[in-house]
């Protein structure tokens, strides 16, 4: 596997291309074959060149989910093509390709079926242009791994010898393509190493703090450090007398909404990055913090509670659950609350631009080519026409890089400094100037009967909401978010109640993996097991029997509203008995029953989140002072078809450890300034702290393709909490989970 | 100043108050070496400096006067393969980004030790952040590159 960027690609295929196909935005709409003889559209899958060559072009963005392994998978399995010989090209931006926004756990679920189509039509027309050459019937034309064979002849011909002939045919109607069954897949469903192994394990690997082009000049911003504020005073004397600083400008400050908007501030540009960052020490900036500056999180977090306590907007009913609760024999009750977080990706935002007669260039390791292209469009009073994005690798993401705000400032910096600029983030910058995972306070109420089952839930959850990012006068969280792990509860409870909160937004919040549902499963994995624990009753068992008997959940039918992950119901309902599925899986790998050392304990939590269902079971050790450590981790999905199993299991590793972070981690403010800055003191799972082994146990499903990125974190926080219940006694309700839990 | 990278000598005569990050990074155009959070708090900058593990980012050019760096883009030997031959063996790079620095400090571990044991990967790679959290992975990468070269 080679890799090729996009410009030596278009050198090459604009020379010597024969064959190209376009598939466009729209699943069903047909596939287009591009001008063979150079006019080459950007909105291209495969390439294949008269030497034979095949290039596939990914159009979502690699952020360590190995997406530029996977979608090769499915395009040279169906194309019939050699995968190791596959170049693949790496997207720009644009409407063409459909939708690029990598987030959402959505990239194989929404492509799977059209890239299919786009490999097996080029495979069909290679066919076809064989069969005229011959003379003979396509059906005795079989195309395997770059060579069409004539069967009864066995007269062959390379894909390169076919392609100027292939790339003059009509392109087939979608529904005419006959795609493999699953049983010929060569490549899907199949352990594939990653493609960038080489570069990256050699330092090659791009990513967007590694461009470079001539006459770069770095650019590092002293941004307010309270979101809305302004600069009133600014001395840059000192700033400006430091070699190798060009020129100190400052941003125009930012209005509500934030949107993708730059924050505003006074930007260095220099020759070099350690000229930029000197040059930014030495300003003197006075602030004027604005009305954020009320910000204090101990207070914030007071308020969400108080709001939690009080009724509020019925999302969903059924039956009668507060009349119910109040007059039961057994109430339990209890309040969660988890601070914001910060993605914190190893790379922290950079992009580059160049703006220039009228048009601007950006090279940014974004996870959203085309909103950015629009918000760049905008800042710049351009056409999105005017605009590139090319994509490079990013160094993780987890939702921090859906928000184009780096590149908007690279491309004003551009233009104001009449040069190419790089826009670099500090680790501070990302830490103190984010997009921020909702900060949550929940509350949850339920009565049991004597036999321990419970007969009503009432649940109440209240966060700022993502919407207050683009509409500050937004208080309520949208359906998008109480789709997220709040609504969609599975249990059988015949009395439920869910409402929503009202909460004002002071720092930009933004998506963090999985997003809401981790502060929703975190609250009622954690309250399931609390039930158990009233109930006496073990709480794998107490689990399944909330869960109930296998079903479809009709939510419209208890007045919510459920976008389900913008996908039909039909293709992927709520199905309770995939979830219990998962949660009987793992409780036999990691052999639930089975006696356990001293001090060591199991906690089982499990959510249905991107379409997916998982179950994860985490086994902690404390010892005599308290302190707690996970041993083991056990992990079972069911994410329906699978392209790579290898990458699975990695996000499901990746995406445990991660949830120990949304564990341990915490974000908070005072005065409006967020108190953390750098993994000092915004703690992330090290190590010494993971487990040494993650068991994967993927469920084998030809159902639809479901998410995969994203589901694997939402369980691991209240299994977490759960297990050092058991170990301790101590019930962990407010996040982040303490290094020391006295048993009690 | 005089300055040997990977091998080759190269002068310096800019600020020796700058870290080897950035000389690597913006003036020899060598980006493989990774700013994470440019205060020694997640190793993604790792190098060898006369052959002892070093955070680029705070090390300044002055403590360099005169001395050997090897970064990923030098990253060879018997050790050096073993491990890249293990990280892509068990496909352990996620994004990526972070790698770099944990092949340079895996290096000096098994240089150090050539058979660690779990408490000894635990206690050299601590400082090495991925937030991807392949941790799981370069512990069985280490392991494998070990028993390779044993």
């Amino acid at each position: 596997m080679s890799t090729l960027d996009r410009r030596q690609f278009l050198k090459v295929s604009l020379s010597g291309s024969a064959f190209a196909l376009t598939a466009q935005l729209l699943p069903g709409r047909a596939l287009m074959a591009a001008d063979h003889e150079g006019g080459l559209s950007p909105s291209l899958f495969v390439n294949i060149d008269s030497d034979g060559t095949v290039s596939i072009t990914c159009h979502r963005s690699e952020m360590g989910q190995h997406v530029r392994t996977s979608i090769v998978q499915v395009v040279a399995d169906e194309l019939e093509a050699n995968f190791d010989d596959v170049q693949v090209i790496q997207a720009p931006g644009d409407p063409a390709y459909g939708d690029q926004n990598t987030d959402g756990s959505r990239s194989i679920r929404r492509n799977l079926t059209r890239l299919r189509q786009a490999g097996a039509t080029a495979r069909q027309m290679l066919r076809q242009a064989a069969a005229e050459r011959w003379g003979v019937d396509i059906r005795e034309c079989d195309a395997v791994q770059n060579v069409v064979t004539h069967t009864p002849s066995g007269r062959s011909l390379g894909y390169g010898e076919l392609a100027a002939a292939a790339g003059r045919l009509p392109v087939p109607e979608a529904d005419s393509v006959e795609l493999k069954s699953r049983d010929q897949w060569r490549y899907i469903g199949k352990a594939i190493k990653h493609v960038d192994l080489d570069a990256v394990t050699s330092g090659q690997a791009v990513f967007g703090f590694d461009v470079k082009m001539e006459n770069l000049h770095i650019a590092v911003i002293a941004r307010p450090p309270v979101l809305f504020g302004t600069v009133k005073s600014l001395d840059d004397s000192a700033a400006r007398a430091i070699p190798g600083v060009i020129n100190v400008v400052q941003l125009p400050a930012l209005q509500p909404p934030a949107v993708f908007n730059a924050l505003g501030g006074v930007a260095v540009i220099a020759t070099s990055t350690w000229a930029a960052m000197r040059g930014r020490d030495a300003l003197k900036i006075e602030w004027d913090h604005g009305d954020n500056a009320s910000y204090n999180s101990p207070e914030y977090m007071q308020s969400l509670l108080e709001t939690a306590r009080q009724p509020a907007e019925v999302v969903r009913q059924r039956g009668d659950a507060p009349g119910v609760i109040a007059s039961a024999a057994h109430k339990v009750s209890a309040e969660y609350t988890a601070p914001h977080l910060s993605q914190a990706p190893m790379e922290p935002p950079a992009a580059t631009a160049r703006v220039s007669d009228g048009k601007a260039e950006i090279w940014a390791c974004t996870q959203t080519p085309q909103s950015t292209r629009a918000t760049v469009a905008g800042a710049l009073g351009l056409e999105p026409e005017a605009v590139t994005v090319n994509v490079t690798l990013l160094g993780g993401a987890f939702g921090r890089k859906s928000k184009p705000d780096f590149s908007v400032e690279a491309a004003l910096l551009s233009r104001e400094q009449g040069a190419p600029v790089k826009v670099l983030w500090t680790r501070e910058d990302d830490i103190r100037n984010g997009y921020y995972h909702s900060v949550s306070a929940q509350r949850i109420e339920a009565a049991l009967d004597d036999e321990g089952n419970t007969t009503a839930w009432h649940h109440r959850t209240v966060f700022p909401t993502i919407f207050s990012t683009f509409n500050p006068a937004a208080m309520s969280p949208g359906a998008l978010e109480m789709g997220l792990g709040f609504v969609d509860n599975p249990f059988v409870v015949p009395n439920m109640q869910l409402e929503r909160g009202q909460a004002k937004g002071h720092v930009r919040i933004g998506w963090l993996r999985s997003v809401a549902n981790v502060y929703h499963a975190f609250a009622t994995q954690s309250f399931a097991h609390e039930l158990a624990v009233a109930a006496k009753a073990d709480p794998k068992d107490y689990l399944l029997k909330l869960i109930g008997p296998p079903r479809h959940i009709d939510l419209a039918a208890e007045g919510a509203e459920y976008p389900n992950y913008d996908d039909p119901l039909e293709a992927y309902p709520i199905d309770t008995g995939r979830l219990a599925n998962v949660v009987r899986r793992v409780a036999e790998q990691a052999d639930w029953s089975g006696k356990r050392a001293q001090g060591r304990a199991l906690g089982i939590a499990a959510h249905r989140s991107f379409l997916t269902y998982v179950a994860t079971i985490v086994e902690v050790s404390v010892d005599t002072d308290g302190r707690w450590k996970v041993d083991d981790v056990f992990v079972s999905i069911d994410a329906g078809t699978i392209v790579n199993p290898d990458d699975v299991r990695a996000q499901c590793e990746g995406g445990s450890i991660y949830g120990l972070s949304c564990a341990i981690g915490q974000i908070t403010a005072t005065n409006g300034v967020v108190d953390q800055g750098n993994f000092n003191d915004y703690k992330v799972a090290t190590m010494p702290q993971s487990p040494h082994q993650v068991h994967v146990d993927i469920v084998e499903s030809d159902a639809p393709p479901a998410g995969v990125g994203e589901p694997p974190t939402p369980p691991f926080a209240p299994a977490l909490v759960n297990a050092l219940y058991e170990a301790t006694g101590t019930r962990i309700r407010d996040l982040p989970v303490p290094p020391i839990i006295a048993t009690s | 100043m005089k300055v040997t990278i990977n091998g080759a000598e190269r002068e310096f005569s800019g600020d020796q108050s700058m870290p080897i990050l950035w000389f690597l990074r913006d003036e020899l155009q060598m980006t493989g070496t990774k700013f994470g959070c440019g205060k020694a708090l997640c190793g993604a900058c790792t190098v060898h400096l006369d052959g002892q593990p070093t955070r680029a980012c705070v090390t300044p050019m002055a403590a360099a006067n005169g001395r050997s760096i090897t970064t990923i883009e030098g990253l060879d030997g018997s050790v050096g393969e073993a491990l890249k031959g293990a990280w892509k063996a068990l496909n352990v790079p996620q994004c990526g980004y972070c790698q770099s620095g944990q092949l340079m400090q895996a290096a000096s571990l098994l240089n150090d030790n050539p058979s660690p044991e779990d408490a000894d990967i635990d206690q050299a790679m601590a400082g090495n952040i991925c937030r991807c959290g392949t941790y799981p992975r370069i512990r069985a990468a280490i392991k494998m590159a070990a028993e390779g070269k044993s």
